[in-house]
């Protein structure tokens, strides 16, 4: 089997400023899976939510396992205009720590995104796992992040591509 | 940028991860006809392997599948055992699979019960020091499916651990669908080597 490196940094934002998102834009289509790799702040506890290629339509659904250190629960939000990643937990002052692997984005099917939550806030917090669809066959050439209130100065985002032989 | 209210991460640029410690292997994709995934002649030399796929089967009329996934084509029952947690709409679940022939995936494979034929499940197999001849070796994996509710087609959300109890050096890695039902052509399994 001959082998490959096949890891790339994409791009990374880290804020100067308060935002309300970040938005990673004309996204080749030369790998075969993408990575976001996110460590955000807020100035209130929110969500963050992700959308494909500015599409705001109800074209996407979730299905979300957390356990917050008492109880563990599953759920599933079904004809939504975004995936999020904070289904039960909330971004907030502490930085939490966030990954969504997106496969085969430029591929004909519907999108598939496995993401993972890390939340601890020194006392409460949630670590959670989210399988996410978004239906539609396009080729992903933006994510937009967002949340309801602003990311704060020093929230990272990061963006990979995987490419496989 | 001031008109989004947000920030467009600029410069994209395809620059390379300095350690290069991340390495394709190799590509397998479904038939259309063939319900096994199999890698074989697997080198040593990376530290840890990891596996990413998408999947659906062709026919059947089944949800959701939990794929068994084998080494060196060992199928000796006692030689695999595995926990797995999952989750769906509600509630949550977790059990251990014991003495199986194989070890089992997440519940990734999208059935073909599901309404629409674009949709797949995925997954992340990790498999740590497969090359060590002197441990057994142990598997982590994250997986699931999303069927924006279609009654047909179970959506499920689950992380496995699993144990191979050899001390071979794995070698091949074969990965069959439980109810002997085809992989789709554009299922696709993706085999990376890490440093």
């Amino acid at each position: 089997m001959a082998d490959t490196a096949t890891y790339d940094k994409i791009a990374t934002t880290t804020l100067g400023s308060a935002a309300s998102s970040i938005t990673f834009s004309s996204i080749a289509a030369s790998w075969t899976d993408l990575r976001l790799v996110i460590v955000p702040t807020s100035t209130a506890a929110n969500d963050i939510q992700m959308q494909f290629n500015g599409d705001t339509a109800t074209n996407y659904s979730y299905t979300s396992l957390r356990g917050n250190g008492t109880s563990a629960a599953s759920s599933a939000q079904t004809t939504v205009a975004n995936i999020s990643w904070t289904l039960g937990g909330q971004i907030d002052s502490i930085p939490h720590f966030y990954t969504g692997d997106v496969f085969s984005y430029s591929g004909s099917t519907y999108k598939t995104i496995l993401m993972s939550s890390q939340e601890d806030d020194n006392g409460s917090g949630i670590v959670g796992r989210t399988v996410g669809l978004w239906r539609n066959t396009a080729a992903i050439t933006s994510i937009r992040l967002f949340t309801g209130v602003n990311f704060l100065t020093g929230t990272t985002a990061t963006l990979y591509g995987i490419k496989s032989a | 940028m001031t008109p989004m209210l947000g920030i467009m991460a600029s410069s994209i640029t395809k620059s390379k991860i300095a350690t290069g410690s991340f390495y394709s292997i190799a590509t397998v994709t479904g038939t259309g006809s063939s319900s096994t995934i199999t890698f074989s002649s697997i080198p040593s030399t990376y530290k840890h392997l990891q596996i990413r796929a998408i999947a659906r089967q062709v026919s059947g009329g089944y949800s959701s599948q939990s794929p068994t996934i084998r080494f060196n084509g060992d199928t000796t029952a006692g030689n695999y055992n595995g926990h797995q947690l999952f989750g769906y709409n509600s509630g949550g679940s977790n059990f251990v699979a014991a003495t199986a022939n194989g070890a089992n995936l997440p519940r990734f494979v999208q059935g073909s019960a599901v309404a629409s034929s674009s949709m797949y499940g995925a997954v992340i197999v990790d498999i740590i020091d497969y090359a060590s001849t002197s441990k057994y070796k142990t598997m982590r994996a994250f997986g699931g499916n999303d069927t924006n509710g279609d009654a047909s087609g179970t959506n499920q959300i689950e992380l496995g651990s699993a144990l191979w109890m050899s001390t071979s050096a794995i070698s091949s890695i074969t990965i069959t669908e439980k109810n002997a039902q085809s992989f789709t052509t554009a299922s696709t399994f993706a085999l990376y080597g890490i440093n």
